[in-house]
């Protein structure tokens, strides 16, 4: 798969304070692309950097085979975690004058809007002042000014702050479509469970350094441990028990189930699935089995504390 | 349409609907006259006259005292030398005299020159006291001189009134009190180009503000730079402001005719004369007003109104650009006053100085130094204009300004970048330094 963007050992320093060193991504063309990193670890000075609002100390970001440069931001849409609207102007004025800005004609801004007014259900809005919307209601419309013109790149900034239940989920599924469109999206935000539902890659950032890049199941195949929950009725625990640990490592699970079994977490170490099952059929009733992968969370966590 | 000019159009229009500037700017001529109708009122009306009693002992002065009633001034003299002295003193407050004048009999004339008393309650005003004291030694003089036994009347004729005549060295003539109207247009341009830098200068801070407080300010420096911007606002929002002022003088100059042809207010001194004087009057009137308006379109007009738009564009944009990073750098408006200061401080004193200095001396090295000093030079430049400055003089001070102008604007355009994304924070003058280097 080809890369939309590329970011090249890009330097970015605040007096004293390198906010990224040597940060390098590639985001692959019409995928969704989860930044992660915990507060203040240079995702937003990286973000800024590829919207050109500042600049890198070294360096460079080639985006679709070219240097990024001052046309390239009708390219990219961007909604900023610190996002606002001017709260005195109407609806409409607003988002055709920030349409233009993206390099939109007037016209062409107006059939956008049309559209995406009418997508969302908004059509009614158009000479309400930004002020008499609710805070949902106006993040709605800093969505639409964000896709208008159509752009290459996207880049959400915790694009679900601010929303009730039922429009995030209208925002999600308005993102997948953009993907399906052949978008691509770079997305950042610290709800594991949505990066989990929604991203094909991901970047984990730390301390202005990053820390891993790749695939979803690439990472998480590089994080798995190897072991299993395992939920079995007994007589004999103690005898299972000896089994057990003869040959492998043994924790305490917790998982839901409707029977009152034995919950273990078994680590395999070198050994195959079904030399633990053969132990395990043989002392009681397996009821649960699954292997044990890592979520995003457990990664994010075990990647950001363990460095 | 280009990204600066669509940011000068939103800038202008939402300045423009913004309801306070409707307010403002159709309030505030009315408000203007309104003050102006007031303060004429008041001032036509009849000042109460005062009563000023004399008791005048030598009984050689009262007859000049009663003499001045005729011409009708503020004060009104009675002569009560008849009654005692003592009980005019405790009657000043039960008669509501203005003021007890005391002539006491002497001997030797030179004594009245330090023994006459005013008695008052209120302090009089110095302008009384002069005429008084003219009244009394007019008379001792006129005395002295029939006494020496001179002809007064040869004296009358030998005595000269000199009145020269300015002019210049090119030969055109000059008018007396031409100095006044020059300070007074050249301060005039001065001083508006000052308002107009303090109230939309203001304008483009707080519109700056706005944008940090709204959080739109980061969607919008993803499709412009932050340069554009600051230039787009900065010029939206002079429209506005050239906008409102033009409303402003059309509004007042109409306000000013139809109160002119609804009162019938008489211009001029002829207001208050006899006919006969009238016709007199009327005549002189005209002829020092031909040459006013002779020496008015002979003042440098080019010059000023050149000098007003070159320096107008070169002041505002220097201040403005301020303004706008002041607007950056911080959170809200009341963060602003410590970073306002240096701003207000020179233009204060381009104003004084302007009506210091060169009222006294337009050519003066104090008026020099501050023409050319980039902060001041606007104003104070502006102010000597109309006296003629040579043209280095101007070329040196337009090119500083100007130089000033494309650092400052550099500058500022560098807090500017920086400060509107620091939320939540009130940056000190070490912070603003530390800016300038990222």
């Amino acid at each position: 798969m080809s890369i939309l963007l590329e970011v090249n050992k890009v330097v970015k320093q605040y007096g004293d304070y390198v906010a990224l060193n040597e940060v390098s991504l590639s985001v692959p063309k019409g995928s969704i692309y989860g930044l992660l990193g915990p507060n203040g670890a240079g995702k937003t000075s990286l973000i800024r950097i590829i919207n050109q609002i500042t600049f890198p100390d070294r360096g460079e970001i080639i985006l679709d085979g070219e240097k990024l440069q001052p046309k390239h931001v009708q390219y990219i849409g961007y909604l900023p975690e610190e996002r606002g609207l001017y709260t005195s102007m109407k609806v409409g004025e607003q988002c055709l004058y920030l349409a233009q800005m993206k390099g939109l004609s007037k016209a062409e801004a107006k059939k956008q809007l049309d559209y995406w007014f009418d997508r969302l259900g908004i059509q009614g809005w158009w000479n309400k002042k930004i002020q008499e919307l609710s805070k949902g209601m106006a993040q709605k419309i800093q969505f639409v000014v964000c896709v208008l013109h159509k752009p290459k790149l996207l880049i959400f900034d915790e694009p679900f702050s601010g929303f009730d239940p039922v429009n995030a989920n209208v925002i999600k599924e308005e993102i997948l479509a953009l993907k399906e469109q052949g978008a691509t999206i770079i997305f950042s935000t610290h709800r594991m469970e949505s990066v989990e539902e929604l991203c094909d890659d991901i970047a984990l950032i730390h301390k202005s350094n990053k820390l891993l890049e790749g695939k979803l199941v690439d990472v998480k195949r590089q994080f798995k441990t190897n072991s299993y929950e395992v939920g079995i009725l007994s007589d004999n625990v103690e005898g299972l028990m000896y089994d057990i640990t003869q040959k492998f490592t043994v924790g305490p699970a917790n998982f839901k189930s409707l029977n009152k079994e034995l919950k273990l977490e078994i680590q395999l170490g070198t050994a195959l699935p079904n030399e633990l099952l053969h132990v395990l059929t043989q002392r009681g009733q397996v009821t649960h089995f699954v292997e044990k992968i890592p979520t995003v969370n457990d990664i994010f966590i075990q990647s950001v504390s363990g460095k | 349409m280009s990204i600066i000019s669509l940011i000068i159009k939103r800038e202008f229009i939402a300045k423009v609907r913004n309801k306070s500037f409707i307010v403002m700017t159709f309030l505030s001529p009315l408000l203007f006259v309104g003050i102006a109708a007031f303060v004429g009122y008041l001032s036509s009306m009849k000042a109460e006259t005062k009563q000023i009693a004399i008791h005048d002992e030598s009984g050689l002065f009262v007859k000049d005292f009663i003499a001045e009633n005729n011409k009708k001034g503020e004060y009104k003299y009675l002569d009560l030398t008849l009654v005692n002295t003592q009980v005019l003193k405790d009657s000043i407050t039960s008669e509501g005299y203005e003021g007890l004048l005391l002539i006491p009999k002497t001997t030797n004339r030179a004594d009245f020159e330090s023994n006459i008393q005013f008695i008052s309650n209120s302090s009089p005003s110095i302008s009384f006291i002069e005429k008084v004291q003219n009244v009394i030694g007019n008379k001792i003089t006129n005395i002295n001189l029939v006494q020496a036994q001179l002809d007064t009347l040869a004296i009358k004729k030998a005595q000269s009134v000199v009145n020269i005549k300015l002019a210049k060295a090119s030969g055109e003539q000059s008018v007396k009190g031409l100095n006044e109207i020059k300070i007074a247009i050249g301060g005039g341009f001065g001083y508006l180009i000052m308002m107009f830098i303090i109230i939309y200068g203001n304008m483009v801070m707080r519109s700056v503000i706005e944008e940090k407080t709204n959080r739109i300010i980061e969607i919008i420096i993803s499709s412009v730079k932050p340069f554009q911007l600051m230039i787009g606002k900065i010029i939206g929002t002079s429209l506005a402001g050239i906008l409102q002022f033009v409303i402003w003088a059309v509004i007042g100059l109409s306000l000013m005719f139809a109160a002119s042809l609804f009162f019938g207010v008489n211009v001029g001194p002829t207001a208050k004369l006899p006919p006969e004087l009238m016709h007199q009057a009327q005549q002189e009137f005209a002829s020092t007003a031909q040459t006013y308006i002779k020496e008015l379109w002979n003042l440098p007009i080019a010059n000023i109104l050149l000098g007003f738009i070159v320096y107008f564009i070169g002041g505002y944009f220097l201040y403005s650009s301020f303004y706008a990073a002041i607007g950056a750098a911080v959170d809200n408006q009341t963060d602003s006053q410590q970073f306002l200061l240096p701003i207000i401080m020179p233009l204060m004193l381009s104003v004084y100085v302007g009506f210091f200095s060169v009222m006294n001396d337009p050519h003066g090295t104090i008026a020099v130094v501050f023409s050319m000093i980039p902060l001041t030079s606007p104003i104070v430049m502006l102010m000597r204009i109309p006296f003629g400055v040579p043209l280095w003089q101007i070329a040196i001070s337009v090119t500083l300004l100007f130089a000033t102008f494309f650092a400052v604007v550099w500058f500022a355009a560098k807090i500017y970048r920086v400060g509107i994304l620091m939320y939540g924070k009130k940056p000190t003058w070490r912070e603003l330094y530390k800016w300038l280097k990222y």
